[in-house]
């Protein structure tokens, strides 16, 4: 006798990473023995790490949820779905009705995980496509100025008011424009960028044909780092599939109006995630910075206006144009409005992502929905914004997460990463570390950063050492004061954030101590 | 007589004429809008510190020294990426700003060698200034840490060195090979603390570095520091001066240390380089105090003699003697000089005067004979004036560059630099020459069209172009109507309108296919501004004055000429081919073009010389050798020039020079044509010359004194000796400044111009006269010089030099970038590591049938003589076109090439030989004669023999 069986199973790099091929293909085995018609189709991830490989089955139109599955686990849940005899392996209930997921308020990641996300039908039934249609019943300008007043900011780090650029971008003259969205998600502990684009590709490509059509650029790239290849291969699929669905091309939905998309994927360079770095390098330049101005809305690649974006910045417009702005602008708080994917990592107990309105708490965040440390131990540390974010104590995890709080507290919201330390973390290490991030990472071209890194190391090794420490940390600040005044771009620039932080909230770290404690860490 | 330091301000002088004003430290400031925040103070005397910003680059923003304060801004921007805005309020010295400057030079100061005091830059270092400027006294981060100390030296250049270790990554290297030269040879590897600037290949010479300086120029360390300097310390005068190499006439302060020339610096506001050079002009001045120079008159009675050394009354006298028995016996017309296009205009003037006066007839000729003879004809013929029609600077409003027959990049390359950046920005280029140039592509230049033409159908396909212009109504009506002849265009366009002239008629002659002359045509015709920029592979052909006459009619028909960006433009090979040509050196006509028929100029003449003025034309150099060969011309003055390499037919050549019974040469070295003279008077370098040069655009550059004359006497002197001994002795000057204010005296067309003026104003373009007091950047403005402009019939006319079944082959001749004409001066140079040999250049397939590899030896043979010399097989040949150069003497490139000339002035055919190449293990006869001669021939009582230099 044959079954049909419909299983969603994550083909996103984690799920992938923790076993989801391996899972995959023994539950097409298990399929075949028991004479199971198996439909199994590879969806995006819900984001919630620890239930990776997390396989779901719709269940009386509820999906339910089975994981962390292992590969021996498929003929069991194969057993268990098509014979109600069995209980099935590692339930986890209905997905959405998990704490972690049912807290969340998500406006970008609504669909992620519940399609095949090359699927453009399935996108458009599941609410897709929207945004577009919206925006192409309005002039330019008024899209330009409907994602002006949603407050909307951009997510790769600076926050900087989005609508801004688009009037920019919008009101230059030029024979060509182009989006350029940076998807060169670099930063540790950050992975939004990544799952949206692997799991809701479409969105994407929604977002930039909206910009395009509210600025008059014909030609987006999407820069994407060349560590996410089912991205790569995911965003292919996903513009090949729009293009023979008239979404891009010489005439988008049958507006009049030509967008299309090219991925190019860089070189490895964490510094190519500075804009100007990225257009030169999407130029075939070194990716090296370059002096602003001029603005890259005015003259960007090749020189023409051009509208960068970090990824869900460009992802959050289709619900600002299908909603309206004041929608939009009713989540989060003060000028930071609408939602944030958090990602936790590090340290965490239920690492994953978080999307949320802005006002969530770090504490929340961090031990009520985190989970705490997955080792048990009390968290010393948070590093907020990746490797040039600050760290933050305990103390301060009452704060709410949005620009403004963040940034009066010598932090950042960055690209909404969170690493979770212990109690067992070294802050002097970590303040090293930081510049030896930097000298790893830099591009060069500047002073403060080429070489002011490298010895931004050698000072942190004197001061652990204990070679007159107190000059050590004068030399520490008026280093950071250098970078931070002085670099060319924000990498030197945030370099001193982690370092200065850890100096401030944990200067126990850095007192000079007993010479075995300072030889054990000189001789690792 | 100090070291000139030239002001830097910065970042680069904007284009905008709008002015901006604002506040820096309190003062008020005016200044261009576009300008940097820095370049508003330093205009303003205050200086910002800096060291990755130089004005001869975009700004960059990279060593953060120049942070200021900004009202209402944000942090410290950096001041040269920064610009003015009206009624901002900048602040460049405060408390904050001094610390932070004080921490970038701690930086770097951490990653540098301490050893200033044995640095070649000591005191020439801009770091150095820096450190002092902002006050550095310590480095708290010492010296122990990470640095580049330990970078390995490239010292493969032969002109400059490599220090990585001195290396502050400022990338003003890697600037200047891109913004300035265009080769983007040089580049950042590596990033962070590993970053360093680097050259694709083993070392800079094995590079793609064309050694123009640019990078040693821009460089602020010793990273890059010329290896004078490294040998003879930093200089402590300057002169400056003009180059004495090709037609762009780059102006440069020579720097001295008493009378060594440390090195030769571009001039920032040199009006034809903009503080560029080339690797002849920046480091290939050695030949001037090269072993081979000769500084004593010798003398002697017969060629086979040895050369006695005399004093230059002995020689003067010597010579004198002999040109007036010769006169004597054989006639007032059997002597002559040719003039040299190396020399100052005032040089040239003498001798051309000694020609008209002391030798009483017009037998004075000069190289431009076989260079450019038919531009000053066929530019005269339909505008009126005998030369380009634009200044350098107008290539910068073009948007379409057709390029006929030169190669600028390797004869021309700081202009070739200057038209990249116009190319870079977005202009078209058109390429039409049988080999592909460079410039066909190059880094990030691509030619639209590249028109591989057969060598000798220039003529066929001007036509072509212009008959699309004329069949597809790209004719300018109005410019037409206004400013031609109109009898002449109707002519014209009847002709040109035939069937014959279509691209589909002259596809198969030229062998480049229809369609593709007809799209090249259009975007000439309707691209807007076109400039024409053309060479020696559009005169040195038997229809040179046509093709030039075709370029000008097509020019004019689509009315590109009268205004910037457009136009008919030479590139003049030799530095001062343009002055000398101006000064009369023709035997046809007085200096400013004036006909020697003409009553009322030669009455002007000999009322100013007292002398009577012959009305008939002397003999052109073919002539001379001609009638030499025939015995009626039996003396020659040869100023400057090696006829014996450089003109065609060398055993013709030898043949005449050999029958001379006076033959004098005024030169540096013992060169070719001298081993037929009987007196030499040793020369001056440029940097022994006080005069002028004029370049191709006209330009009246002076040429100043760097040293005393090594032989003693100023060169102008000697000949004018030579007149006075000669019994003309009403020719006397004190100062060369004296022989400028003759010639502007008797050429309306200089009559404004002075020494006096020129070292006031700058250098100037004539016509310079009451009523062009300023000079003249562009010609035809208003009106062409001749009236109406003059279309004339350009009918294609195939060379008699044709292939056949023993000489299937074309060879066309040229130069390359690091030699220069017959070499006399680069082959006494480093510059022979580029190129030490003349190599022939064959397309794979030609090879192929003739079994030829690269680096075999191959025998060239034409109607007229046979050589040996290696071979290249190049794709960048036409399959039936083979190429060389004519540097070295002793491959004799010209014993092959022909004596048949343009028919109007007879500038021979260089460009088009039949020859047949084949495999060959020996040299050819003419070789064998030319080794085993030509000590004997050199010989130097007491001395012995002076080989040429290799």
């Amino acid at each position: 006798m044959s079954q049909d069986l419909t299983l969603y199973l994550p083909l996103d790099s984690v799920a992938v990473s923790l076993g989801a091929d391996d899972v995959a293909a023994a539950l097409q085995d298990a399929a075949k023995q028991k004479g199971v018609a198996l439909n199994l189709v590879r969806t995006g991830s819900r984001g919630m790490h620890w239930l990776e490989p997390l396989a779901e089955a719709e269940i009386d139109g509820v999906r339910q949820g089975f994981g962390p599955l292992e590969a021996d686990d498929a003929a069991t849940l194969i057993d268990a779905l098509t014979s109600s005899a069995e209980a099935a392996p590692k339930a986890v209930g209905a997905v959405e009705d998990i704490p972690f997921f049912a807290q969340q308020t998500r406006l970008i990641f609504e669909r992620c995980g519940r399609n095949d996300p090359v699927d453009i039908d399935a996108y458009r039934r599941d609410g897709g496509y929207k945004g577009l249609a919206a925006a192409l019943t309005q002039a330019p300008m008024a899209v330009c100025e409907t994602v002006f007043d949603s407050g909307l900011r951009g997510r790769g780090g600076a926050g900087f008011p989005a609508g801004i650029k688009w009037k920019t971008v919008s009101g230059a003259e030029a024979d060509q424009k182009y989006i350029v969205v940076n998807a060169d998600e670099g930063d540790s502990g950050t992975f939004a960028d990544r799952m949206v684009m692997e799991g809701d590709p479409f969105l994407l490509i929604e977002g930039m044909t909206i910009a395009g059509v509210a600025t008059g650029a014909m030609q987006g790239f999407i820069y994407l780092r060349s560590e996410y290849p089912i991205a790569a291969d995911i965003l292919e699929k996903a513009i090949k599939a729009a293009r023979a669905a008239g979404m891009l091309g010489a005439n988008v939905d049958g507006s009049g109006k030509a967008f299309d998309i090219e991925v190019f994927v860089g070189a490895g360079a964490y510094i190519c995630g500075e804009e100007t770095s990225l257009l030169n390098s999407l130029e075939g330049k070194r990716g090296e910075v370059r002096a602003k101005p001029p603005i890259p809305a005015l003259e960007g690649l090749l020189g023409k206006p051009t509208l960068v974006h970090n990824v869900i910045t460009l992802c959050s417009v289709p619900v600002i144009l299908s909603h309206g702005a004041e929608h939009y602008r009713d989540f989060g708080m003060g000028r930071s409005t609408g939602t944030m994917p958090f990602q936790l990592a590090g340290n965490i107990k239920h690492g994953g992502l978080f999307e949320a309105a802005f006002g969530v708490t770090l504490g929340a965040l961090v031990n009520e929905i985190g989970g705490g440390a997955l080792t048990g131990a009390p968290v010393r540390a948070v590093q907020i914004g990746g490797p040039l974010g600050a760290y933050l104590p305990p103390s301060l995890f009452d704060l709410p997460m949005d620009y403004e709080t963040m940034a009066e507290n010598g932090a950042g919201v960055g690209h909404g990463g969170l690493v979770v330390f212990d109690e067992s973390v070294d802050l002097l290490d970590q303040a090293r570390y930081a510049f030896e991030f930097c000298a790893e990472e830099s591009c060069g071209k500047c002073t403060p950063c080429r070489v002011g890194a490298v010895r931004g190391v050698e000072v942190m090794d004197r001061l652990r050492a204990g070679v007159d420490p107190e000059l050590q940390k004068d030399v520490v600040g008026d280093l950071c004061e250098l970078m931070v005044d002085g670099s060319l771009c924000a990498m030197g620039g945030m370099t001193p954030i982690p370092v200065q932080s850890a100096m401030k909230h944990f200067p126990e770290d850095f007192q000079p101590r007993p010479a075995s404690d300072a030889s054990r860490v000189a001789a690792e | 007589m100090a070291l000139l330091k030239e002001d830097d301000l910065g970042t680069p002088k904007p284009k905008s004429e709008k002015t901006v004003r604002l506040e820096i430290d309190g003062f008020m400031v005016e200044t261009q809008e576009g300008a940097s925040v820095m370049r508003a103070a330093a205009e303003a005397g205050m200086s910002i510190p800096k060291l990755c910003a130089t004005d001869s680059l975009n700004a960059y923003g990279s060593c953060r020294l120049c942070l200021v304060e900004i009202d209402g801004r944000k942090g410290t921007p950096a001041s040269c990426t920064t610009p003015v805005v009206d009624g901002m309020k900048v602040r460049t010295q405060t408390d904050r700003l001094a610390k932070l400057r004080r921490g970038v030079m701690e930086l770097y100061i951490s990653d540098h060698p301490l050893d200033c005091l044995t640095c070649s830059d000591n005191g020439d270092c801009e770091l150095q200034d820096m450190a002092g400027a902002v006050g550095l006294r310590d480095v708290r981060y010492g010296f122990e840490g990470e640095n580049h100390g330990a970078s390995e030296k490239d010292l493969s250049n032969p002109y400059f060195d490599f220090d990585p270790s001195k290396c502050i990554v400022c990338s003003r290297c890697v600037r200047a090979c891109d913004e300035v030269q265009g080769t983007l040879a040089l580049t950042i590897e590596g990033r962070g603390f590993n970053s360093k600037v680097s050259v694709a290949g083993a070392d800079f010479l094995d590079s793609e570095c064309v050694s123009c300086g640019a990078c040693v120029q821009a460089c602020p360390t010793a990273t890059l520091q010329e290896k004078s300097v490294v040998a003879h310390g930093v200089p402590d005068r300057t002169v400056q001066t003009t180059c004495a190499y090709c037609g762009v006439g780059c102006s440069f302060n020579a720097e001295l240390k008493g009378d060594q020339v440390v090195r030769m610096v571009p001039q920032k506001d040199g009006k034809a380089n903009h503080g560029h050079s080339c690797v002849k002009g920046r480091f290939a001045w050695g030949y001037a105090s090269h072993k081979d120079r000769i500084t004593t008159p010798m003398i002697r009675d017969k060629i086979t003699d040895p050369w006695r050394e005399v004093s230059w009354y002995e020689a003067i006298d010597f010579a004198a003697r002999r040109l007036k028995a010769t006169q004597e016996s054989y006639g007032r017309r059997s002597i002559g000089a040719i003039t040299s296009s190396r020399c100052t205009i005032e040089e040239v003037w003498v001798v051309q005067k000694m020609v008209r006066t002391a030798f009483g007839n017009n037998n004075v000729d000069t190289c431009a004979r076989v260079c450019h003879s038919p531009t000053g004809y066929g530019l005269k013929q339909t505008y009126g004036t005998s030369a380009g029609t634009q200044d350098f600077d107008s290539v910068e409003e073009a948007d379409v560059v057709l390029v006929i027959g030169a190669n600028p990049t390797d004869a021309h390359p700081v202009f070739a630099s200057q038209m990249k950046r116009r190319l870079r920005a977005g202009a078209k280029l058109i390429v039409v020459d049988p080999r592909a140039i460079d410039l066909v592509r190059s880094p990030h230049i691509q030619a639209e069209h590249h028109l591989p033409l057969q060598p000798g159908t220039n003529v066929a396909m001007i036509n072509a172009f212009a008959h699309v212009a004329a069949h597809e109504r790209l004719i300018d009506e109005e410019f037409i109507r206004e400013r031609c002849d109109h009898a002449s265009f109707k002519e014209w366009l009847d002709f040109i309108k035939q069937p014959e002239n279509s691209p589909e008629s002259v596809a198969e002659t030229t062998g480049v296919p229809a369609a593709e002359i007809r799209a090249a045509a259009r975007v000439y015709a309707t691209g807007g501004n076109a400039a024409i920029y053309y060479g020696l592979g559009v005169t040195e052909h038997s229809q040179g004055s046509t093709m030039v006459m075709g370029m000008a009619n097509l020019a004019m028909a689509t009315g590109n000429i009268g205004r910037r960006g457009v136009g008919v433009n030479p590139l003049r090979g030799q530095n001062n081919v343009q002055g000398s040509c101006d000064m009369g050196s023709f035997p046809h006509e007085f200096s400013g073009y004036r006909h020697v028929s003409d009553d009322a100029a030669r009455a002007l003449f000999e009322d100013a010389w007292g002398k009577p003025q012959d009305a008939e034309p002397g003999y052109r150099i073919p002539n001379m050798f001609d009638e030499a060969c025939a015995g009626a011309f039996k003396g020659m003055y040869v100023q400057g020039e090696d006829i014996a390499q450089s003109d065609p037919n060398t055993q013709h050549v030898e043949a005449a020079l050999s029958a001379l019974d006076i033959l004098i040469v005024q030169d540096l070295f013992l060169n070719e044509t001298a081993r037929f003279a009987h007196v030499f008077l040793p020369g001056t370098s440029f940097l022994e010359k006080d005069g002028c040069f004029i370049n191709a655009e006209r330009r009246i550059n002076r040429v100043r004194q760097a040293m005393k004359p090594l032989t003693g006497m100023d060169e102008w002197r000697v000949t004018v000796a030579l007149a006075n001994a000669l019994g003309y002795d009403a020719m006397q000057y004190d100062t060369s400044a004296a022989i400028m204010d003759e010639i502007a005296a008797l050429t309306p067309t200089f009559q404004r111009v002075s020494h006096a003026a020129l070292d006031e104003n700058g250098s100037v373009q004539w016509p310079c006269n009451d009523a062009a007091p300023e000079g003249t950047p562009i010609m035809h403005v208003d009106g062409f010089v001749r009236g109406k402009g003059q279309f004339v019939l350009t009918e294609y006319v195939p060379t008699p030099e044709k292939t056949n079944r023993k000489f299937p082959l074309i060879l066309t001749t040229g130069r390359i970038l690091s030699q220069y004409n017959v070499g006399a001066q680069t082959r006494r140079t480093a510059n022979s590591e580029w190129h030490d040999e003349d190599i022939l250049e064959i397309h794979p397939a030609d090879a192929e049938a003739r079994g030829i590899r690269t680096g075999d030896w191959v025998s060239v043979r034409s109607r007229k003589g046979e050589i040996t010399l290696r071979s290249r097989v190049s794709e960048r040949m036409a399959p039936g076109v083979v190429y060389t150069t004519f540097h070295h003497p002793e491959t004799g490139a010209n014993v092959v090439t022909t004596e048949n000339s343009d028919w109007a002035t007879n500038c021979p055919e260089y460009k088009v030989t039949a020859v047949e190449a084949s495999p060959a293990n020996h040299k050819s006869a003419w070789q064998e004669n030319y080794e085993a001669t030509t000590p004997e021939l050199r010989r130097i009582l007491e001395r012995g023999v002076v080989e040429p230099a290799e």
